[in-house]
């Protein structure tokens, strides 16, 4: 007979050092999932009692109540409450508090204690207590709580062990079921702060990291200065680090495509294998490294305690265009992914800045732009040097990164004025202390974000590039025809119908063939192109040549620029319309966002080219 | 005094939170947050360039960061 282990939540206050519990506690054995009907993340694991037998761990969002101000709260209360339909009920809990932090923390331990669960008190970050200066009797805790108490520090594995044995006894032995006593949150604050103040042992001026490294970082004038540096090295970092991986890929897939084709003889199969498949494939998982260099900034950045700081500076400047310090993070995320970015707005409180950082999250300038910007950037731009230090090709990089920045701001001022009316935004946010991030924690996270991105490309992409692949090569041209392959080619008629829209802002035949299937993902504009010249030079070298000096040869200065311009606006990729739409819980934002995009983008593009061409470019 | 006038770097006890002055989802999360009336607070440091605001403060033992709107309905009384 199988039985389902037991499920055990874990749940706590944002900060708490849940997830590094969470981590310690279940190891690189993660799975992420969304919990059914919302796409709030949800983390499982197994971990394993002393005797071996599983048990199923999942990390709940952080939360400070059981009465929800933001999605993933809400999430977090229906999971303990047994309420999420099709998800079951756990059969313990583990309440993570922050030792250093009980005033505050110990009022959410009240009410989920009171839920009458079996539960164990994991007492976290103890170390971190020690060192500013406090005592604490945990003993004397799990008396006042009714529940035992482990003190833990999970970075370093203490206490696990008898975290689990409790954890084992507290599932076998359920106390006899508490009522659940309404009382006011007033006095369970108070409660709370009778317990910690009794628990406290001992308090002496502990050293304050925190406070002093906030005097700098928070510095009125220092602080702005310390987050544009941080950003600047970041994209430096992005592009910097990241030349050398890209060449070792790079010229990875160049032998693998140079080995099928010695091996192989000429044909339709050995075209789908170098054409299709490698060349589609290989030049978007070419952006890994980017990819991962920006998530570990953004990881570290969370991890260490100063996105929220980066939030404080940030939050007077995005209350000009109606947001607050609450939408950094998730846009800043959105350089990444709009993705995860659109997820991370879930923390947001009030809804109206939440659909509105939604909608604008596409115009932060995401990484599969980059392919798209890299390769029409190193085939039109000079890389000559504008002054010491200052690249004429990086210039233009960062100059599109902006007009994605300020197009976003555009976006949110109007769409908080005229379409959710919101008059005020707000901020409340709790400031974590400053920690060191943990290697292995980073690497996980790191390890989960590469693996969505590869399998991203290996479905989606894959995917489309093998369809686009299809579309390209049939029907044959006829022998000896004057016709190229690719005018003739099913993909090449469709581009037809679609050429006329958008022969006006200055895009040729070519570029309205990778448009459509750039809607799979922005990356596959590029491995279109390639595939489209691919096929085309066939029969000659230049297919060895790569994708920069053909597009030069081909493309007008203006007919670039443009290019550029739309993929600045155009909201491109699927999967970003669909997590709209599950995030907004229907189709009428993500139609809003798509119109509103391909708007902006369509007049970007032709005011650019009909610019360049006045220029005469 | 309220919040928002207070000295950095003072002892204060929270004397009346306004509620009503608040919406209620900020106050909810000000609750949640810790914040009554007889909690110590402290004003740590003021916001960016010549905003000064927001303002992050420390109540029981945690830092937060709120807006100078919010601030204003915290009536705060410095400790000796």
């Amino acid at each position: 007979m199988t039985e389902m282990p037991p499920l055990v939540a874990l749940v706590g206050n944002p900060n708490a050092g849940k997830s590094a519990l969470f981590n310690a506690l279940t190891g690189a054995r993660q799975k992420i999932a969304n919990y059914p009907g919302v796409t709030v993340e949800r983390k499982s694991g197994r971990a394993t009692f002393a005797d071996g037998r599983p048990v199923e761990m999942i990390d709940l969002p952080g939360a400070y109540s059981l009465s929800p101000d933001s999605l993933d709260e809400a999430v977090t209360r229906d999971v303990v409450l047994g309420n999420l339909q099709g998800h079951r009920r756990p059969d313990a809990l583990v309440i993570v508090l922050d030792a250093g932090n009980l005033d505050n923390h110990l009022r959410f331990a009240l009410e989920l204690i009171a839920q009458g669960l079996p539960t164990v008190v994991a007492l976290n970050m103890i170390d971190l207590a020690e060192r500013d200066g406090l005592q604490l009797d945990s003993q004397k805790l799990a008396r006042a709580l009714g529940v035992p108490v482990i003190e833990t520090v999970a970075v370093r594995r203490r206490g696990l062990e008898p975290l689990m044995i409790q954890l084992e006894e507290a599932l076998h032995n359920p106390s006899p079921a508490i009522e659940p006593v309404a009382i006011s949150i007033g006095a369970q604050n108070q409660r709370a702060r009778d317990i910690a103040r009794s628990v406290i042992i001992n308090e002496t001026a502990g050293r304050q990291w925190t406070r002093r490294l906030d005097a700098v970082l928070l510095h009125p004038v220092g602080g702005v200065v310390i987050l544009l540096a941080l950003l600047f090295l970041m994209f430096q970092a992005v592009y910097g680090w990241s030349e050398a991986p890209i060449g070792w890929i790079e010229s990875g897939f160049a032998l693998l495509s140079d080995g099928i084709k010695n091996a192989m003889p000429d044909g339709l199969l050995r075209s789908f294998l170098t054409d299709g498949v490698i060349a589609g494939v290989g030049s978007v998982i070419v952006f890994l490294p980017q990819i991962l260099i920006l998530f570990l900034f953004i990881l570290l950045l969370e991890a260490s305690g100063y996105m929220t700081r980066a939030a404080f500076v940030m939050d007077r400047l995005m209350a000009a265009v109606g947001l607050s310090g609450h939408s950094f993070i998730p846009l800043l995320s959105s350089f990444a992914c709009a993705i995860p970015g659109i997820m991370a707005t879930r923390t947001i409180m009030d809804q109206k800045e939440r659909l509105a950082t939604i909608l604008i999250s596409p115009l932060m300038t995401c990484s599969a732009r980059l392919p798209v910007y890299t390769v029409i950037i190193g085939a039109f731009i000079p890389a000559s040097n504008i002054g010491p230090g200052i690249g004429l090709q990086g210039l233009v990089l960062f100059g599109l990164y902006i007009a994605g920045i300020l197009g976003a701001m555009l976006a949110a001022s109007a769409i908080q004025r005229f379409v959710t009316q919101s008059r005020t935004s707000s901020f409340l946010i709790e400031m974590p202390r400053y920690q060191w991030p943990r290697v292995s924690d980073i690497a996980l996270n790191l390890w989960q974000r590469a693996w969505v991105f590869l399998r991203r490309a290996g479905t989606i992409i894959f995917a489309a590039t093998i369809i686009l692949w299809a579309l390209l090569s049939f029907p044959k041209a006829p022998e000896g025809s004057n016709i190229s392959q690719v005018e003739y080619s099913v993909a090449g008629r469709i581009a037809d119908g679609l050429e006329p829209i958008v022969r006006p802002i200055g895009f040729n035949h070519d570029i309205a063939l990778a448009l459509i299937p750039a809607m799979a993902a922005r990356e596959v504009a590029v491995s279109a192109l390639a595939t489209v010249y691919a096929i085309d030079a066939a029969d000659d070298d230049a297919a060895a040549t790569s994708l920069g000096p053909k597009l030069a040869a081909d493309w007008s200065l203006a007919t670039a620029l443009a290019f550029l311009a739309w993929f600045v606006f155009a909201p491109q990729c699927i999967s970003t319309i669909a997590v709209t739409r599950r995030e907004t819980n229907g189709w009428k934002w993500p139609i809003f966002m798509v119109t509103y995009l391909f708007a902006l983008a369509y007049a970007a593009a032709g005011i650019t080219y009909w610019t360049a061409r006045s220029f005469g470019l | 005094m309220q919040l928002d006038h207070l000295p950095l770097n003072r002892m204060a006890v929270i004397r009346t939170i306004h509620w009503d002055d608040l919406p209620d989802q900020e106050g909810h999360r000000l609750r949640s947050l810790g914040f009554e009336p007889g909690v110590a607070i402290e004003a740590l440091h003021k916001g960016i360039l010549m905003w000064r605001d927001p303002l992050a403060v420390r109540v029981g033992r945690m830092t937060v960061a709120l807006r100078t709107n919010v601030a204003a309905a915290i009536d705060c009384e410095l400790s000796a």
